[in-house]
């Protein structure tokens, strides 16, 4: 398990893991992860990355999405810190 | 058919850079039962002696019809509930499962099939892909024919084999769980082993919970600290090779714990299965606990089932505890443990689970731990092993198959 951000690329294009189902939940008011018999409740920083994560998109489009809709700069390091996270407890695939 | 399927990460936090953590809700607060399990029928083709159905099992009333699980899905969805367990018995038995699964997948649930693999095809396998199945779940006995057949009472080990094989080409995700006890818990290199060669990405080594058919065999399943710690250390020296190929939870057997389990992180909290016969459970084995009014989902919503009934709001919150557990600080981290084991050890559902140390009762653990040690010790010169209650649905009593020989190379 990797916590570190140097793995993960601009340009890589994260993807939830295979096995793993995102959705939002209305009755937790929050984005799930879902997977073989467990689950984790993700908090909204956590929501709103993960649901930007469908292959295509970059780590780079990522922050620049969330920036945007957030009125925000300044975070790709927190982004790029969460992205390696994810891969690290295999939440996401990251795709070169 | 299994040991208690408890999800390992519900409830666990979402990290994530800047947030704030999930904050914890206090106990009085009642949120949705986001684990639903189904048992669709007790019926199964194996005789497992660990299994945790109730012993009375023959006795309890007809099966739901399809359209009442469906209407039990709709209602527990509409409270929030995500992760669904299909379970057993064997759920395989059931021919409308592939129904099942379609109306629960429209409805948005994760569906875990829980299975001991018996009854599944290529069409249906293909079936349940289609319908929407999220995961299957193989239930192993051992590594070996031998073993494996022997602790089902079947002749089962190669469709079990064939059937890892069809879950990996239609590209599900594999957990393999193996129960452990006296029997098998020497081979848990060999089970890991062979769950590679499967290429399962998680495997389960449950050490058997005494309840139901276990309890019965508890004197005969409990096994050593010695084998114990020899298959924690084997499992260790696994993992370091593998890495994150394989996921593995070794799920230790709480009579070796000083602590309780947090069983279903509180009854009432987050679990809720349904029984063949229509009987709302706050726990699989909860059916033993006396006092307990259990509602029939066929008389109640699963609002009210969840939310006003006296079965699961009995234990609820720490209003209902005794002490050492009522002024424990430790009460909000495991919830008194598990209300079947207080029960079944000390004959009061409401005292501490004598796992803990601090219980006045614990010496009724550590005294069946000495057992087990003074019996594996003996065993190990013995020819025969002691007897075993295999589960058996054609009759209500239990069938005691004395002194079965355990295979002699599988001996350590």
């Amino acid at each position: 398990m990797t916590d570190t951000a140097n793995d993960i690329p601009l340009d890589a294009r994260p993807v939830i893991a295979h096995g793993m189902r995102l959705q939002w939940e209305p009755a937790q008011d929050a984005h799930v992860l879902l997977y073989p018999e467990g689950m984790v409740k993700l908090n909204g920083s956590a929501g709103a990355i993960m649901s930007r994560c469908d292959g295509v998109r970059t780590v780079a489009d990522i922050v620049a999405d969330l920036e945007r809709t957030y009125k925000q700069s300044g975070l790709t390091g927190d982004v790029l810190a969460f992205v390696a996270m994810a891969v690290g407890r295999h939440w996401l695939e990251a795709r070169p | 058919m299994n040991a208690t399927p408890v999800g390992h990460a519900l409830g666990a936090p979402g990290a994530a850079p800047g947030g704030a953590p999930g904050t914890a809700q206090p106990a009085h607060v009642v949120g949705p039962p986001l684990w639903l399990l189904l048992e669709l029928t007790y019926r199964c083709p194996l005789h497992c002696v660990f299994c945790y159905n109730p012993t009375e099992f023959a006795s309890t009333g007809p099966e739901l019809a399809t359209a009442d699980w469906i209407r039990v899905l709709r209602e527990a969805r509409s409270l929030g509930a995500v992760q669904l367990g299909l379970s057993g018995g064997e759920p395989l038995v059931r021919d409308d499962l592939e129904e099942i699964v379609g109306e629960a997948h429209a409805l948005g649930f994760y569906i875990n099939l829980i299975t001991s693999g018996i009854g599944m095809t290529e069409p249906r396998i293909k079936a349940l892909k289609t319908a929407g199945l999220d995961h299957i779940q193989l239930s192993f006995q051992d590594s070996t024919r031998e073993m494996n057949d022997f602790l089902s009472s079947t002749r089962t080990f190669e469709l079990k084999t064939k059937v890892a094989a069809l879950i990996r080409a239609h590209d599900y995700p594999m957990v393999l769980n193996v129960v452990l006890h006296r029997h098998n818990i020497d081979h848990v290199g060999e089970i890991l082993a062979m769950a590679e060669r499967m290429g399962a990405q998680y495997v389960e080594l449950a050490n058997t919970q005494y309840y139901g058919w276990a309890w019965l065999n508890r004197e005969q399943l409990l096994p050593s600290r010695a084998q114990l710690e020899r298959a924690e250390a084997t499992t260790r020296t696994f993992r370091e090779r593998v890495g994150d190929a394989m996921q593995i939870y070794f799920v230790v057997p709480d009579y070796f714990e000083t602590r309780p389990k947090a069983c279903m992180s509180g009854l009432g909290s987050v679990f809720l299965a349904v029984a063949p016969d229509g009987t709302a459970l706050p726990c699989h084995a909860a059916r033993m606990l006396p006092g307990l009014e259990l509602p029939n989902v066929r008389d109640a919503h699963i609002r009210a089932i969840w939310y006003d009934s006296q079965a699961f709001n009995r234990f609820r919150g720490d209003a209902w505890m005794k002490e050492p557990c009522r002024s424990c600080p430790e009460k909000v981290k495991d919830f008194g443990g598990c209300r079947c084991q207080a029960y079944l050890l000390t004959g009061d559902a409401a005292n501490a689970d004598p796992v803990c140390d601090l219980s006045p009762h614990h010496a009724l653990v550590t005294e069946a731990v000495a057992r087990a040690e003074r019996a594996v010790g003996a065993a190990a010169g013995a020819a025969r092993a002691p007897a075993l209650t295999f589960r058996d649905h054609r009759v209500s009593i239990p069938v005691v198959i004395e002194g079965t020989a355990v295979p002699e190379e599988k001996r350590t």
